[in-house]
């Protein structure tokens, strides 16, 4: 057992945290306090040096072009590059690349060509359409938009609901009902954003204002045979193993904003003052800070952990809720704390602990919300025996 | 001990409930969701109403027009009037009227003429200058604006932040450094904002929706001796009694978005359904729900006592900072729960439960962060064994 | 909130600018026939909100803007999108004066 980390690891931490403290934050004193896309020539200039870290493309397997990191030293980074304001839901600004979804490594040769290739060459964008206004923990069942053969065709209708970026995408995949209840009647379509028939209708506004959400409803749309990513019926066989490991970093990234947070409450408690002597001498303040940072190591070591076990190739689906429940909570704490260390400052725009504070808020609720984690874990504890 | 409420007291909260369900509700349906103003002639109209039910001027002593009410029906009325989307920071939309102004009852009868009856009278409006970048928890270590002597005139340097409405204000109370350090060396000063000297720098803007702060520059501002308000040192020397109770109602003004957002958490859990069954039947969400109603409990009997003992001219410091810190604590959690339990929607402004948890989050530190809270509490378990 | 602003307009004049507060949203200016010519926000970096960015519209007044309306949301930008998304959709490309927007940029929305 080695809990250090490698030379390589080191070296790649450091350069990821030099490159946001000197080319991002900076950025930041002019932005929108609620910006999530830089100028074009800015981005350039960013995108350019995470080329030649070696990290452009992150979360891309090698073997279409990604950086060949283990899913250790993607969580590493993952932690890393979001500790900045936007850094939750806009990681450096998207400098770092886009993954393209992970089911459409999974695709046919021809829907490569068609969708993903060109959205790995930064051509195309994607929206992932899974839930609906009927539920979004629980898709398998909830899902009710219906696609019936016709034809070589099928014809969908349907709703989804909290779709990012559906309004800017080009393509997207839908899932619907080609069957019966249940996970089994669920098929994975891609579809064309400008076809007839898809509709988003409007922009859902929520806490966050970054990778907004839209609502969509389908009317008739007509899709190709061929457009059906995987077997008719098999919308959630496809790309497990890359999705439950996607949940890692996604985890990770809860902590840089915890981590950021968390240093500026150390600095401010030492300089400011209040009743005559800086909060730092307070030992309630003291204690906040205790927590915070007990609160931030143990996330991280549940993020490691289940790294770890996916690298080694071991299960690790326990760890990804373990850790992906921790961290979206255990971030929320630790920002809420360095909030109230900052008094009203804390609260004010002038600052990013309002933005991460409502941003995190919504890591409670995605990806599978705290509640759906705890009963993943508490079937994996109890086994057989959990009613 | 009687802890049930009189036939009045139900009257009255009854009156107010109605009064919020068919009419503040239905107009909020169409205002803004950020918004915290009502259409000017909706606001007269709704106005008229409350004076027809004899609650107008709800913080304004009986002696100058407000309702005969005591301190535990005044919470009871905050309860009510807080039970809607911007219940929190403009309940009702201020069309219950009153004069937080403590201080001002405690005027010449000069100063009452120029500005205590202006405002009564719904003619002028006012903004309370205390805090300052070097502090808002502190004020009296704190505050750095100096008034210095000049003939007739005192001479205003410094700046303030925090300040609500300063920059839609008339005038406004400013609380400058005329001393020493300490306590003793702060004088209040009745300013009005059409003088020379007097700038407000900018909005500053937070979580919170309603009541925007402000930032103001007093360069050089004149100021006649005669607006000085109570005695030159004696800024934190006025309306202390009035200023404490006025905590005890504030504090109540919590509750009411707690029990709306519970109330909703309740409804949606026995419609919404995943994984086959409404989320009332998880255990889960029972015991988020049971929180809930213990909390909400809580609250309650805690601003009663404070009250209550403020009603019988028992001392009741303590009881007033533990009703201020249980209630922006717990109301919190509530509405953290209820959003929840509603999931994706109950992050989106579809749902005023967004707003809520912005807005609750400042309360943790307004009026006396809880922090400083706990201090006043302990100093009064300790005595002077407190270090 | 629907996705298109509904309500009515008010002149742009020094007095209604006045009495608007500095809080943070979206606004509308438009011609006296009530033609959207420029779609903006008053984000969290402006010093006074929706009233600084009308008084710069009165001071300033893209050609023909006579009227205007505000929407009072802390979600500015995702609502200023929404608006020009929709606009768009309904006339086939940007408001006149919305020369600060990059049409291609913008997604694309087919309210109801």
């Amino acid at each position: 057992m080695d809990l250090s980390l490698s030379e390589e690891q080191q070296l790649i931490v450091d350069m990821v945290k030099r490159f946001v403290r000197e080319e991002v934050l900076p950025l930041e004193n002019d932005l929108d306090p609620d910006e999530d896309t830089l100028p074009p020539e800015q981005f350039a200039k960013l995108v350019e040096k995470t080329k030649e870290m070696g990290l452009y493309g992150l979360g891309i397997p090698p073997e279409y072009g990604g950086p060949d990191i283990d899913i250790t030293t993607r969580a590493l980074i993952s932690m890393e590059n979001s500790q900045h304001r936007a850094g939750l839901y806009a990681p450096c600004y998207g400098a770092f690349g886009g993954a393209g979804l992970a089911q459409l490594y999974e695709a046919t040769e021809a829907q490569k060509e068609a969708y993903l290739f060109p959205t790995l060459r930064g051509e195309k964008k994607a929206f992932f359409g899974l839930s609906e206004p009927s539920g979004g923990s629980d898709p398998a069942r909830a899902i009710q938009t219906r696609a019936v053969r016709d034809g070589d065709e099928w014809v969908i209708n349907g709703a989804k609901l909290w779709i990012s970026g559906a309004d800017r995408a080009d393509y997207g995949l839908l899932f619907a009902r080609t069957g019966g209840p249940g996970r089994g009647g669920v098929t994975c379509f891609i579809i064309e954003t400008h076809w007839p028939g898809f509709n988003v209708r409007r922009i859902v506004h929520t806490l966050r204002q970054a990778l907004h959400a839209t609502e969509i409803q389908i009317e008739d749309l007509r899709v190709p045979h061929d457009n059906i990513l995987g077997a008719e019926g098999g919308g959630f066989a496809i790309a497990n193993d890359r999705l439950s490991r996607q949940r890692i970093p996604y985890a990770a990234a809860c902590l840089g904003p915890g981590f950021k947070a968390h240093e500026m409450a150390i600095e401010y408690s030492q300089i400011r003052e209040t009743f005559g002597a800086p909060l730092s001498s307070r030992q309630g303040i003291q204690w906040m800070l205790v927590e915070n940072e007990i609160d931030l190591r143990t996330a991280r070591w549940f993020v490691l952990d289940a790294a770890a076990k996916a690298d080694r190739g071991d299960p690790f689906r326990t760890e990804a809720a373990i850790c992906k429940l921790v961290a979206s909570e255990a971030a929320g704490r630790v920002i809420d704390r360095s909030m109230q260390i900052h008094g009203g400052l804390g609260v004010a725009k002038d600052l990013p602990f309002e933005r991460w504070y409502r941003e995190i808020r919504i890591r409670r609720i995605g990806e599978g919300p705290s509640e759906v984690q705890k009963h993943i874990i508490a079937r994996d504890i109890i086994g057989a025996g959990l009613r | 001990m009687d802890l049930s409420l009189t036939e009045e007291q139900q009257l009255i909260v009854d009156m107010v409930r109605r009064f919020v369900r068919e009419e503040i509700l239905p107009l909020e349906a169409n205002l803004d969701p950020d918004a915290d103003e009502l259409a000017p002639e909706d606001y007269e109209r709704l106005v008229a109403m409350i004076k027809d039910m004899g609650l107008y001027g709800l913080d304004t002593p009986p002696e100058y027009g407000g309702p005969e009410i005591d301190l535990v029906t005044r919470c009871l009325i905050a309860i009510e009037c807080g039970q809607h989307r911007a219940g929190l920071y403009a309940p009702c939309y201020y069309v219950f009227g009153g004069a937080r102004q403590a201080q001002l009852f405690e005027a010449t009868e000069e100063q009452k003429e120029k500005y205590l009856h202006p405002m009564l009278r719904g003619e002028k409006k006012f903004f309370f200058g205390l805090s300052e970048p070097s502090g808002g928890s502190d004020p009296a270590r704190a505050i750095q604006t100096r008034a210095v002597r000049d003939g007739d005139d005192w001479v205003l340097n410094g700046t303030k932040l925090w300040i609500s409405g300063a920059d839609r204000a008339d005038f406004g109370l400013l609380f400058a450094r005329t001393g020493g350090p300490g306590r003793a060396g702060v004088t209040a000063f009745i300013i009005e904002t059409e003088w020379e000297g007097f700038n407000v720098r900018r909005a500053v803007h937070t979580l919170r929706s309603a009541k925007y702060a402000t930032e103001i520059e007093l360069n050089d501002l004149r100021v006649p001796h005669d607006n000085i308000l109570g005695e030159e040192g004696g800024g934190f020397a006025i309306a202390n009694d009035r200023l404490m109770r006025q905590r005890i109602p504030y504090a109540a003004e919590c509750i009411g978005i707690a029990i709306k957002a519970n109330e909703m958490a309740v409804e949606y859990s026995k419609v919404r359904e995943t994984f086959g069954a409404p989320l009332s039947q998880r255990q889960g969400i029972q015991w988020m729900l049971v929180e809930n109603e213990i909390e909400i409990r809580a609250m309650k009997w805690l601003v009663f006592d404070a009250a209550c003992k403020a009603d019988r001219g028992d001392p009741f410091r303590m009881e007033s900072a533990i009703a201020k810190l249980q209630c922006s604590e717990l109301a919190g959690k509530v509405v953290d729960r209820s959003m929840q339990i509603h999931g994706g929607l109950g992050v989106a402004k579809d749902l005023p439960l967004e707003r809520w948890y912005r807005e609750i989050r400042i309360r943790r530190i307004g009026e006396g962060p809880s922090e400083v809270q706990k201090h006043v509490i302990a100093r009064d378990i300790l005595g002077a064994g407190l270090r | 909130m629907a996705v298109r602003m509904d309500k009515t307009w008010t002149t742009l004049n020094v007095e209604t600018v006045g009495k608007l507060a500095a809080h943070l949203g979206v606004y509308q200016l438009a011609n006296d026939e009530g033609e959207i010519l420029f779609i903006g926000m008053a984000g969290g970096r402006t010093l006074f909100g929706l009233k600084g960015e009308l008084q710069k519209a009165l001071a300033e007044p893209p050609p023909g803007a006579t009227q205007f309306r505000v929407e009072v949301n802390m979600a500015y930008r995702t609502r200023r999108l929404e608006l020009l998304q929709a606009y768009v959709h309904d006339h086939g490309g940007l408001p006149a004066a919305n020369t600060d927007i990059d049409e291609s940029s913008l997604g694309r929305l087919r309210p109801s």
